[in-house]
């Protein structure tokens, strides 16, 4: 059996509301008139107690406000959180506790009272240094009130990061280049560099499906773009510990590693989901996506979940292998062979690593630099049978 | 049974979609055959493949009984036939049951050319033809313009075509008045010994073969012992009727009707359309004239894309043949493609219907491989070979020549788009035969071998004419000319499902065109591919494939693992739709695929 506390152990919060939705986005957020924060707070607070029955004698080493929009949410809702939390489990000396912060005047309000909270680390969907981009990407706030809130927010949190998102319509590899230099001079020590994916089901999902979005880069430029960035990240201290997420040495997000290394989470609020071992068993939850379905759920039947699923071992080694190949350090070839109860496929390990995007280092298995760009092909190879 | 001076039968022959299911709809609702509230648009096409794609393929018989204008009672035998040429031969067995056709032609399109092929038809059958000008209820309909085409092209009267709107109702009497007054009765001697001709036959599951049967002489009573006259086979008749389009037993049928008959048939196979059926005793003795019989003239291999699946795959085909005696297939293996079938088909309609009622009636996932007319091979050593898969092309230095399959290709275009069909025609190696003009349409005949019809002429021709030109055509021979088989080979290796016959000058013009054409057909690999066409070892033209450069998922947190495994599952899933050629994943949709040309 998989230890498991091996990965960490971490608390998944989900805040389910935005201001406005942006075309590209296919996360579990909405738009809404009115939120009454005291409601949602009872409906956490039960699903806290619940969670935190079946993981008694955890360390909590991480906690994550994920949305949506979590910088919504009030200060006192979070802090009746972090409050509730403390009192449930047994927190480990370096509690990381992120909340996802839109850059805004009116968010950057209300970051003393998180720190207060308990918060040490703020990530911030800043998307874009260019105010042209930032419109299309349907966002609220220009460039200038981002850098704005963002110096705000390293003067208050201990640690802070911020996402952009490249490869968008019309962007030219020299324009990205620029770009991601000015957001290395301003990055603390953390930054998520996301290429942008149309998603179906969203509004730029659609437009691509009636042939309206113009002016994406195509495969080589994209490629280009990702291979720019690795290069020019490294270079600045920052180097990618994960596809898109880059950091110096010891800023990587613990919370995130613990699901890249096979670790255990717990998923409160709509939508979330969670990987808890019980009994020695691992289970997959998921809870009402909807917000008023989970609401509902969590208030007439005492719990918002919806689904829980016994993974098998081999599913365990499937995704520990597909979440593990994405960060730097790799995976454990022995613990993945253990779990799938089959070895990896060696011929095309040995093919993958000959043509270069593999390496096989003792028991770890690493993609290089190139395997990073096309993961997807290296998977499907590794998976293959 | 009916005297013959009150019977009437036809066939109701057209153009592809000029409506003659829906004429057939309102003659079988305006004479009560059927109740209004049974009625259907297009109720003979029963099939679902023919509802689906809303045409016809398998021609209906349909008794209808009608009192005329003159106060007696008649009774009408019509025969809704297939439009598309794939099923000409449906058309041609029809015609031979009956004395007269509806010749309708679209008022607002004219002439067409499956009008011509099946006018030339009725016109050899001896049938007395009433031309019937339909759809009149749209804006787009010209009676007078088309009469004259159908004078100047076709060269009969039509002075006294009826105009109907089969939509509507407009002209159904008309219609029905004229199946009386100008069509002849049959003729035919109630006393003679029975000759029945057997015009088609199908299977059922429940009443095991239906034979469908004109009596020409005699009398045919349930109950008695027949005897078929090509194989002397005896059966016991157990039923008789007509189609009102239900079956409807009768007692007897009688010289001049048209009926079926079942006796304890197991096999389609055991009949043979256009044979003669006679009593037992006091038999006749000479035979009908028979009928040609259809031949396949497109043969491919169709292989199940998991080879597990080939018994299912052997039980789907040996099932659909059962019904269609047209449709041939034999056991064939591949290097590659492992164990599968080489069925022979009488058009790329009717392969794809096959193929489509076996994926869909059978959940089976096929790779079809390149569609293949067939070559005479003849060899040094005098022989003669039929090759019907490139695959089995024997060793060149043993091949003297080899002649291809040619047909008489007839279109109708009209004269805006005669220089783009010319030119569709002479890049397909084709020798004009003749050009004419009908109005402002041009009929221009050509000769063209077959192979370069077979596959994807037909859709070059509507999209090089928006649509406007009309194609049929009938087969005229073999003749020699300078073939060579192509392969193609992928990633270093031949991929005999891909093999292909071609004439020597266009060979590179064709390997580049399908080595392109492959190359946006593969998906990406993580290593590059090199796909080549030879002849004989000589490579004629080729492309790289590059390999994968980008293929990452940006984002993947705790609630995306879930859908990133689906993913994955999916791919797998899609994987399955292809086969392994070396290293090569080749979707099953790109066999056919690498074929279509865009000029
Ligand atoms: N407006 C109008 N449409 C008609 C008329 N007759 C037929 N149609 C339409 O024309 C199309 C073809 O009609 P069908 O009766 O299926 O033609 P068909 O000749 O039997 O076609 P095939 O059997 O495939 O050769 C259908 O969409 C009919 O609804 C008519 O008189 N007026
Ligand atoms: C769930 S969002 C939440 C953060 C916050 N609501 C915001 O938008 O700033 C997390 C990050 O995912 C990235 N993201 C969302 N949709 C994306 C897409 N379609 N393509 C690339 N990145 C995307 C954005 O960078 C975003 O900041
Ligand atoms: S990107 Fe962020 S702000 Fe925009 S809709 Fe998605 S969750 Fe909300
Ligand atoms: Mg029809």
């Amino acid at each position: 059996m998989t230890e498991p506390s091996q990965g960490g152990f971490g608390l998944y919060l989900h805040w389910p509301f935005c201001q406005a939705k942006c075309p590209y986005c296919d996360f579990n957020s909405h738009v809404v008139a009115r939120i009454d924060q005291e409601q949602w707070e009872t409906a956490y607070l039960a699903e806290l107690d619940r969670a935190a029955a079946e993981t008694p004698d955890r360390i909590l080493d991480t906690v994550f406000f994920g949305g949506g929009t979590p910088s919504l949410m009030s200060a006192s809702l979070v802090q009746a959180i972090m409050d509730r939390i403390r009192r449930n489990w047994r927190l480990s000396n370096s509690l990381e506790v992120t909340l996802e912060a839109n850059p805004t005047s009116v968010e950057a309000g209300r970051f003393q009272g998180y720190r207060q909270a308990g918060v040490n680390r703020v990530s911030m969907g800043i998307q874009a240094l260019n105010n042209d981009d930032l419109r299309r990407l349907g966002r609220l706030h220009s460039v200038e009130e981002a850098r704005r809130a963002f110096d705000f927010a390293r003067e208050t949190f201990p640690q802070v990061s911020f996402d952009l998102i490249y490869a968008r319509q019309d962007q030219s590899l020299a324009a990205w280049e620029e770009e991601l230099s000015s957001a290395l001079n301003m990055a603390a020590d953390h930054l998520s560099l996301y290429q942008l994916t149309i998603e179906e089901g969203t509004a730029f999902g659609e437009r691509m499906a009636r042939g309206g979005l113009k002016g994406l880069p195509d495969e080589d430029t994209a490629a280009a773009m990702f291979e720019m960035t690795q290069a020019m990240t490294a270079d600045a201290g920052l180097p990618a510990y994960e596809i898109s997420n880059h950091a110096r040495p010891g800023a990587e997000s613990r919370h995130n590693m613990i699901y890249w290394k096979g670790g255990e989470y717990v998923g409160v609020g709509p939508g979330a989901h969670g990987r808890i071992v019980s009994d020695g068993q691992r289970y997959a939850t998921e809870t009402h996506l909807a917000p008023g379905a989970w609401l509902q759920a969590v208030e007439r039947q005492g719990h918002g979940e919806s689904l829980r699923t016994a993974l098998t071992k081999a599913d365990q080694g499937e995704e520990l292998l597909l979440m593990g190949l994405r960060i730097s350090d790799g995976v454990s070839v022995s613990q993945v062979q253990d779990l799938l109860g089959r070895p990896l496929p060696y011929s095309a390990i040995k093919q993958l690593s000959d043509d270069g995007y593999l390496v096989h280092d003792g028991d770890r298995l690493r993609v290089t630099g190139a395997g990073r760009l096309v993961l997807n092909g290296v998977l499907r190879e590794l998976l293959a049978g | 049974m009916t005297d013959l001076s009150h019977i009437r039968n036809f066939s109701i022959v057209a153009h592809i979609d000029h409506g003659k299911s829906t004429l057939a709809d309102r003659l079988i609702q305006s004479t009560g055959t059927v109740q209004d509230r049974d009625m259907k648009e297009q109720l003979l096409d029963a099939m679902d493949i023919e509802r689906e794609r809303g045409i016809t393929i398998k021609a209906n018989t349909v008794r209808i009984d009608y009192v005329a204008d003159d106060g007696r009672k008649y009774v009408l035998n019509l025969i809704d036939t297939p439009g598309h040429v794939d099923f000409a031969y449906e058309v041609s067995r029809s015609m031979r049951a009956v004395e007269g056709s509806l010749l309708v032609v679209d008022s607002t399109q004219g002439v067409e050319a499956q009008t011509l092929a099946n006018v030339y038809q009725a016109i050899d059958a001896d049938h007395e033809i009433v031309p019937v000008l339909n759809k009149i209820d749209l804006p787009a309909a010209d009676c007078e313009r088309v009469a004259e085409q159908i004078e100047d092209v076709i060269g009969i009267d039509a002075s006294g075509a009826i105009q109907v709107s089969a939509k509507t109702g407009i002209g159904i009497h008309e219609t029905l008045e004229a199946i009386v007054k100008l069509l002849p009765p049959p003729q035919g001697e109630r006393d003679a010994p029975l000759k029945a001709m057997l015009v088609d036959s199908w299977y059922d599951a429940y009443l095991g073969v239906i034979v469908l049967v004109r009596i020409i002489d005699g009398v045919l009573k349930k109950g008695d012992r027949i005897r078929m006259m090509h194989n002397d086979s005896i059966h016991h008749v157990d039923r008789i009727g007509v189609f009102r389009p239900p079956m409807q037993t009768v007692d007897e049928l009688g010289p001049g009707e048209i009926g079926f008959l079942t006796a304890s048939i197991k096999q389609v196979r055991d009949t043979r359309v256009g044979d003669t059926i006679t009593h037992e005793k006091k038999g006749a003795d000479k035979a009908l004239p028979g009928f040609k019989p259809s031949q396949p003239v497109v043969f491919c291999g169709l292989f199940p894309v998991d080879n597990a699946e080939f018994e299912d795959l052997r039980d789907a085909i040996e099932k659909l043949a059962l019904n269609d005696a047209s449709f041939s297939f034999e056991m064939e293996t591949s290097a590659a493609l492992g164990f599968g079938f080489r069925c022979g088909f009488l058009g790329l309609l009717h392969l794809e219907v096959i193929r489509d009622r076996i994926e869909r009636e059978y959940d089976i996932d096929l790779i079809t491989t390149a569609p293949s007319v067939i070559y005479n091979v003849h060899m040094r050593d005098g022989e003669m070979i039929e090759l019907h898969n490139p695959a089995d092309m024997p060793d060149l230095t043993h091949v003297d020549h080899i002649e291809e399959p040619r047909i008489k290709a007839t279109i109708l275009v009209p004269d805006e788009f005669l220089g783009d069909v010319l030119k569709l025609c002479q890049d397909r190696r084709g020798i004009q035969m003749d050009l004419t003009y009908a109005g402002s349409r041009a009929m221009v005949v050509y000769d063209l071998p077959l192979n370069e019809v077979v596959f994807d002429f037909y859709d070059r021709l509507k999209s090089v004419t928006k649509g406007y030109a009309s194609f049929d055509y009938q087969m005229i021979g073999y003749r020699q000319d300078h073939l060579v088989k192509m392969q193609i080979l992928v990633n270093d290796e031949p991929v005999d499902a891909l093999s292909t016959m071609v004439h020597r000058d266009r060979a590179e013009t064709r390997g580049r065109a399908m080595v392109e054409k492959l190359k946006d057909l593969i998906p990406r690999h993580m290593f590059k591919i090199p796909i080549q066409a030879a002849i004989g070892g000589r490579i004629i033209a080729r492309e790289t494939l590059a390999a994968l450069r980008k293929d990452v998922t940006a984002k993947c947190y705790g609630g995306d693992a879930t859908r990133k495994k689906k993913l994955l599952e999916k791919q797998k899933a899609g994987k399955k739709k292809m086969r392994q050629f070396g290293k090569v994943d080749i979707p099953q949709e790109a066999f056919i695929n690498a074929l279509k040309m865009d000029g």
